[in-house]
This record gives structure tokens, C-alpha cells and sequence, in this order.
């Protein structure tokens, strides 16, 4: 067993890293943070060897820092998702995720008979309880829990 | 987006709850005026409701409105695929205020944020039906003076009721004293025992049916429906058993009143009717005076 620790992913001189990403939910964190329309240089890497999740992926992003409000969303599907904040090579700042107040766009209602089911409805959620994350249907007034929150 | 709507009992606060009651007790002593005259009301039933959609009609009728829409989804254009969204759009141009029934959850929420005019919900799916509440609401107070301090007692289907909801999450604000009779299938959700212990709201829950209704001032029954077992063995042991008959109100208080959202089936025995303390009836006329004053209250007159 190596002592030395390899970076799998290369370092960046300045932005924002989100580490301990479940494997297979890699893709569906770089939807919710619209990185494909990123100007600046995304890095991802998945499947990596991850003594907390078994399988992890990470992403970093060149010259960008995140909101909360907007980095929060990724807490709907990677509660333990971590982020290191990096300014000339140095993390200067670590960070977890915390659940948003709210959620609009992002989580599909999960009840079929709801408006936003059936029509072109932006969803609109109200945070309950942040852990386990349950959210409430503006619309609806249905409860959304954790075991049954899926992306749009 | 209007917010003279109401979608949900939640959007009154305590005072507005109180103040509409007010008003309907005014309705009731006068129901006949000209406040609504050169209005025109729209009444978008996209499903079926004979004695809700009937009762907004007469409260309009007897204010001087005039009324426009349709009773079945089937006659609107919503069979051409039209959106629910293009409906209201069009339909608040018309209309100075929109009534609607509609068998999806939220279409309530979203038709108000859509429409220009104030929208009053007659009933979303399995969601909410605030008109029924107030109804309900104006029924308690009329028939025990107060809505303060007062013993409730709910009979029947507490799980799937949205009246029973609806109607604990009102009575909330008055220091109510609960009691849930239902079978354990039927049994009131986690969610709203949850919300009764976050607000120190007294609350008991029985299966059996018997004298406890003895310290009831209001008796609330609903109808146990078979459709809603999973166990059609379990229904058949529980069917008779939240029945209200005539020889069960012997030792209950003079002031008890029994009540429901109707239809009635064969939960409460046609030997009740007769008893003085049986109050559905007048409950549901009483739905024509509280639903002029939501209504005068959405259009600030």
C-alpha cells in the first residue's frame, strides 16, 4: 500500500473542486450545475477508488467559483459531496454541501397527478427537512422524499 | 398572479378565517343583493360536482352576478388538447373572478398564479377544497357560538379525507381537543400527528366507535370507502362498524352537533335524520353563504 498520494485528477491554479461525488451520479451533478456550458476548464474524472462511497468522481472547475444557492442544488442527490475551494494552487477553503430552502427546476414532483406532471409547470419544492431531504410540492402539496427524488 | 385567491385554507390567516365567518353570518341574514351586479364570474368544472358547483352558482345567482363556463371537461376545449394554462389566460379576460373544479393536484395553485383575476378553488384532485372548510367552519361556530376550546371527534376515512385535513389544519388556531375514530387502515396521517405535536395541539385516537361521543360537541363523519383497502377482507370486518345510528346519541351533549361533507351513504343511519342534533343538511345550505362571502372577500366588496 502506497503512502505517497496521487492526484488522479490534475491540479488547478484556481476554482473549485467537488470531491466524493457517487459514482453514477457524476453526470447528473454536471446537468445540474449546466457545466456544459462552462467557458473555463472542467476537469471530470469518475469511478475512482473511494474508501466512502467505493466508487467516487470528481470534478474541477478553472476560475470559477460557486454561490451557494447554486452549489447547494447538487445536496438534493450528493449530500456528502465536498468542495474545496482552490486560489493559486492552495485550498484555501473546504466546504460541504447543505440542503437549499427551496428547490425550483430541478426535482420532478413525484406524484403523476400533479400539475407539473401533466403540463409545463416549472416545479417549485419547499425544503422540509434537509436530512433526509424532503421536499414539498408547491403545487401539489405533496411530500417528495429522498428515496424518490429525481432530476428533470 | 392574484392574491385575492384562495387555493388553500392556509392562505387565510386566523383573522381572515374570522372575518369571513363574520360576513357569512351577514349573508345569512341577507342573501339577496346587487353586490355582484355587472360581474361576471366564471365556473370551470373540469370535472363533475352537483352540489358544490350548484352552491357557487346560487351564491352568485342571489348577489347579482351573472355566471359563465362549463360543467364537464368534456364541453370545454381542453378535448382539443388546450393547456390549462391557455384556459385560465383566456378565461380571466372574460371573467372578473374564476371558480374551478379540476381533477389534478396543484391545477388550483397554478391556475391563480396564471390568471389575472382572484381564483377560487372548488376542489383540486385529492388535494385541497378550502370552501368545504369554511363551510364547515361556519357550521361549528354557528351551532356551538365559539370555535374556541371546543371537542372534535372524526369518524371514518382520516387517511385519504381531504376534508379532514383541511378542516384540523383550520381548527388548529382555536386550542381544539381531537379525537380520531377510524380503523387502522384509515388511521389520520404521521404528517398531521407531526403538525399537532409541533403545535401542542391535544389529540387522541380510538378505533372502536362507542359512548366516547358522549363528550363530542361536534361529530364529524365521512364515509369509509371499499376502493381504499388494500384488504377487501379488513373492509368487510370494518364496514358496519363506523356507522352513526339514532340509539348511539342517547347520552351525548345537548349542544352536539353531527356533520358531513356529503354525499352521505349509509354511515350515518336514516334514524339520525330526525334527531335535532343532526346538522349535514344545513351544513351543506350554509355552503351558499359562506362561499358569497369568499367571494365577496376575493373581489374586496
Amino acid at each position: 500500500m502506497t503512502t505517497k498520494k496521487e492526484l488522479q485528477v490534475r491540479a488547478i491554479k484556481n476554482g473549485t473542486v467537488i470531491d466524493h461525488i457517487p459514482a453514477e451520479l457524476l453526470f447528473k451533478v454536471i446537468n445540474i450545475l449546466e457545466l456544459d456550458s462552462c467557458s473555463t476548464s472542467v476537469t471530470i474524472g469518475n469511478n475512482y477508488k473511494s474508501g466512502m462511497l467505493g466508487k467516487k468522481g470528481i470534478i474541477k472547475i478553472s476560475e470559477k467559483f460557486f454561490e451557494a444557492d447554486v452549489i447547494n442544488k447538487i445536496s438534493l442527490i450528493a449530500p456528502n459531496a465536498k468542495l474545496n475551494i482552490i486560489r493559486d494552487y492552495q485550498v484555501v477553503e473546504k466546504r460541504v454541501v447543505e440542503a437549499p430552502k427551496k428547490v425550483e427546476g430541478i426535482v420532478k414532483c413525484m406524484n403523476p397527478k400533479c400539475i407539473t406532471n401533466v403540463e409545463d409547470v416549472y416545479t417549485k419544492f419547499k425544503v422540509m427537512s434537509p436530512s433526509p431531504i424532503t421536499l414539498k410540492c408547491h403545487y401539489c402539496e405533496k411530500i417528495t422524499d429522498h428515496k424518490n427524488i429525481r432530476i428533470k | 398572479m392574484d392574491n385575492r385567491s384562495l387555493v388553500s385554507i392556509d392562505d387565510y390567516t386566523k383573522e381572515e378565517i374570522l372575518d369571513v365567518l363574520a360576513k357569512a353570518a351577514e349573508f345569512e341574514k341577507n342573501p339577496n343583493s346587487n353586490i355582484l351586479e355587472g360581474k361576471v364570474v366564471s365556473s370551470l368544472f373540469f370535472e363533475p360536482s352537483t352540489r358544490t358547483r350548484l352552491s357557487f352558482e346560487t351564491a352568485i345567482s342571489r348577489m347579482g352576478g351573472k355566471i359563465v363556463g362549463f360543467t364537464d371537461a368534456s364541453s370545454s376545449s381542453t378535448t382539443k388538447g388546450e393547456t390549462l394554462n391557455d384556459t385560465i389566460k383566456m378565461v380571466s379576460n372574460y371573467s372578473d373572478l374564476i371558480v374551478m373544479r379540476h381533477p389534478i393536484e396543484g391545477s388550483a395553485r397554478w391556475a391563480s398564479e396564471v390568471s389575472d383575476v382572484p381564483v377560487i378553488n372548488a376542489g383540486d384532485g385529492a388535494n385541497q377544497h378550502p370552501t368545504q372548510t369554511m363551510l364547515d367552519l361556519y357550521s361549528i361556530q354557528k351551532t356551538q357560538g365559539t370555535l374556541e376550546n371546543l371537542n372534535i371527534f372524526m369518524v371514518g376515512d382520516l387517511k385519504y379525507g381531504r376534508t379532514v385535513h383541511s378542516l384540523l389544519m383550520a381548527l388548529s388556531h382555536f386550542n381544539p381537543t381531537f379525537h380520531f375514530i377510524a380503523p387502522k387502515e384509515l388511521e389520520i396521517p404521521r404528517a398531521y400527528k407531526i403538525f399537532m405535536d409541533k403545535n401542542n395541539i391535544k389529540y387522541h385516537e380510538h378505533t372502536e366507535f362507542n359512548e366516547i361521543i358522549n363528550d363530542a360537541d361536534i361529530l364529524y363523519m365521512t364515509r369509509v370507502q371499499r376502493e381504499r383497502f388494500a384488504d377487501p377482507l379488513e373492509y368487510e370486518k370494518v364496514k358496519n362498524v363506523y356507522i352513526l345510528k339514532n340509539d348511539m346519541l342517547k347520552d351525548t351533549r345537548d349542544n352536539l352537533r353531527i356533520l358531513h361533507p356529503l354525499p352521505r351513504v349509509n354511515e350515518i343511519a336514516v334514524d339520525v335524520d330526525a334527531n335535532p342534533k343532526a346538522y349535514y343538511f344545513e351544513q351543506a345550505l350554509n355552503g351558499v353563504y359562506a362561499r358569497q362571502a369568499i367571494i365577496a372577500k376575493a373581489l374586496d366588496l
